[in-house]
């Protein structure tokens, strides 16, 4: 089944860079997921986070603060 | 400290490329080498060290800190503290304020915080190092600590709560909080290291071409404007200066990477420490687009409020600052 990772950010360069790296982590390694941008500061502050870019996986927050590195968006995806 | 590179500099341009001294250009140049390496060098130290204490306190950490512990006046001082070592990101302004808000964190203290974050921070700190040395770095690190503070502790006293959009009033009444377990009280410094430093060179990577072109500009300032150059207009004594000048710059907005290197050259020209540094506070710490961002949490009326404390500290640091530099 498709599952969805959320990325949340307003737009600045690094949710910009946040949605490349997952991206090509998620075609690298065929994975079934697909992105989500959540943009809109009203559905981010949905969640609890302090600091675009954040990762949001099946409504949990899995990562947030900062451009996680391939590795780590592998570890979270896979 | 850096004699060593000043030797460097000036063999590259006077024995390599062969330049002729004395000449504006070769001035320029010159300074452009020299300024370059040293501020990139000075950048990867401070950014680093910044990055290792920001992995201990993340931002949860230090919402979790000062909502829990009582801290009979000194929250303000310690927002403020930890707002310099928290990397600030003007698009994190909102989901920041939400957060501490929602965390049960004072309105005052709040402020505190989202003031000293993007006037005291590492890349600041570096480029204060390399361009006006320590002694004024500590002193702008102080006075940017206590601008947060004071500030915070002013606008606690106005009960702004009434004036924050119903948006984020409704928000912060349906807060939900998950209990939040933090990195540092599991991962071994060693394991920190790598991610902390793909962050600096993140961060420098960001950061370096705004300082180049900062250093170009002030290079080709320091070779072709003549010294004493603003004197004329901008002495000391000019009161009006410092106002003028902050209003001015707070609409503006820079990254303070870009603005710094011009700044110095300027202040070298003749222009008094302490106006520049109000310049570089009101371009730094307050800019229509952070104001356009804010406008989702505050009514006009606090954001004019908050702008308003900032901008009058802003001035009297000024004032201050050329008294004492």
């Amino acid at each position: 089944m498709n599952k969805i990772v959320k990325i949340l950010g307003t737009g600045c360069p690094k949710c910009k860079k946040t949605t490349q790296v997952v991206d090509e982590v998620i075609r690298k390694n065929d994975l079934d997921f697909s992105i989500v941008k959540v943009e809109e500061i009203e559905d981010i502050m949905m969640y609890d986070v302090m600091s675009t870019p954040a990762l949001v996986i099946d409504g949990k927050v899995v990562f947030k603060g900062r451009i996680p590195t391939r590795s780590e968006v592998r570890d979270l995806l896979i | 400290m850096f004699d060593w590179l000043d030797k460097f500099a000036g063999w590259l341009v006077f024995d390599v490329f062969g330049m002729q001294s004395g000449m504006h250009f070769t001035e320029a140049v010159h300074f452009f080498i020299y300024d370059s390496i040293k501020i990139v060098i000075l950048l990867l130290v401070v950014i680093f060290l910044m990055g290792i204490i920001n992995s201990y306190f993340p931002v949860e950490r230090v919402r979790k800190f000062l909502s829990q512990n009582k801290l009979y006046g000194f929250e303000y001082l310690m927002a403020s503290l930890f707002g310099v070592v928290t990397p600030f990101c003007s698009c994190s302004s909102v989901p920041l304020f939400i957060g501490f808000v929602r965390g049960g964190i004072p309105l005052g203290v709040t402020f505190s915080f989202l003031i000293t974050s993007p006037l005291v921070n590492e890349v600041a700190i570096g480029l204060f190092v390399g361009l006006f040395g320590i002694k004024t770095t500590v002193i702008y690190v102080i006075s940017g600590i206590l601008l947060g503070t004071v500030s915070g502790i002013i606008l606690s006293r106005f009960r702004l709560e009434k004036y924050l959009t119903p948006w984020v009033k409704k928000i912060i009444s349906e807060a939900r909080r998950e209990e939040e377990k933090f990195r540092s009280e599991s991962t071994p410094f060693s394991k920190r290291i790598p991610e902390i430093w793909t962050e600096v060179l993140s961060i420098l990577k960001g950061v370096i071409p705004y300082v180049l072109v900062g250093i170009a500009i002030g290079g080709l300032m320091h070779g072709y404007i003549p010294e004493g150059f603003f004197e004329k207009y901008m002495s000391k004594d000019n009161l009006l200066a410092v106002p003028l000048v902050t209003l001015f710059a707070v609409p503006m907005y820079s990254n303070a990477s870009g603005i710094l290197p011009v700044v110095q050259v300027l202040v070298s020209k003749g222009i008094p420490l302490g106006t520049a540094i109000a310049f570089m506070m009101g371009v730094v710490g307050l800019s229509l687009p952070e104001a356009m961002l804010l406008k989702k949490v505050m009514t006009l009326k606090l954001i004019g409020i908050f702008f308003g404390t900032v901008t009058f500290c802003i001035i009297v640091s000024g004032y201050i600052f050329n008294l004492i530099l």
